[in-house]
């Protein structure tokens, strides 16, 4: 079926009158937000992790990433992580929160489809793409710093 | 006192990165995959040429919570990589230094997504 150009703009116009007019100052202060205060949970986990727990500088990095990680998958699993991120945007997708929250969401909608492909191969609908570049661009970088 | 102000500079540092994803959002097109996998390489690229290091002395957690500082694992993993081991350090050094990131993304996003029914959204 083909559309003439007049549908077409027609169509862009509907489009574009109910798409939910925003506020990109709003948005951008509840990202500041959201997200400043993510990354406070993930300071606070820091400091607990070298006042309290006395754990080496590689350590605590690595425990701080497991606990954000776990706290975002987690709060992704009882639904309140998607209830923050209509409010906070970018706030809660930038952080390593948003990137697990990336993994559970997409596994759990694809349940049905089965425990392989299903799950399985929906946690990296959108991880599977940041570790490939990320992975490769690392790569690169010390590649060349070995030459260098 | 030191430590308020650590947390006062993570505050100040992840807002600010995530405003920068905030505008992406909402001025471009680009989908929030995309902006993710942008946020990688950039904290990658930020790392290599030295000047994301001093934005995690500054900022601590501000900087390495968001996506970026998961760029900024994986590029010093590889650098330090290449500094001991030449080659094969730069190609195993990235995922060493974030394989504590990724395996409990795995494991805990497996968990969850088995343990948890999806909300109607």
């Amino acid at each position: 079926m083909a559309y003439s150009d007049k549908e077409k703009k027609r169509y862009q116009k509907q489009v574009t009158e109910r798409m939910p007019k925003s506020n990109a100052f709003v948005q951008c202060i509840s990202a500041f937000l959201v997200g400043g205060l993510i990354c406070c949970i993930g300071q606070a986990i820091m400091t607990l992790g070298t006042e309290f727990f006395k754990f080496s500088k590689e350590n605590t990095a690595a425990f701080t990433s497991m606990s954000m990680i776990f706290l975002g998958s987690f709060l992704t699993g009882l639904g309140v992580y998607d209830k923050i991120g209509k409010v906070a945007g970018a706030g809660s997708i930038i952080p390593i929160t948003g990137f697990a929250n990336s993994i559970v969401a997409p596994a759990m909608e694809h349940r049905f489809e089965g425990y392989i492909l299903g799950v399985g191969a929906q946690m990296f609908t959108v991880a599977g793409p940041v570790l490939v570049y990320g992975v490769i661009s690392s790569i690169i970088v010390g590649i060349i710093y070995c030459f260098i | 006192m030191d430590m308020l102000m650590n947390f006062v500079w993570a505050f100040i540092i992840g807002g600010a990165i995530c405003v920068v994803g905030q505008l992406l959002l909402s001025f471009t097109r680009l989908t929030s995959a995309r902006i993710l996998v942008l946020f990688v390489v950039l904290g990658v690229f930020l790392t290599a040429i030295g000047i994301y290091e001093s934005i995690v002395e500054l900022g601590g957690a501000g900087a390495t919570v968001p996506l970026t500082g998961f760029g900024y694992s994986l590029a010093n993993g590889a650098i330090e990589g290449a500094m001991e081991n030449g080659i094969i350090g730069a190609i195993t050094g990235g995922l060493t230094a974030t394989a504590a990131g990724i395996a409990a993304a795995i494991f805990f996003g497996y968990l969850f997504a088995i343990i948890f029914k999806p909300h109607s959204k």
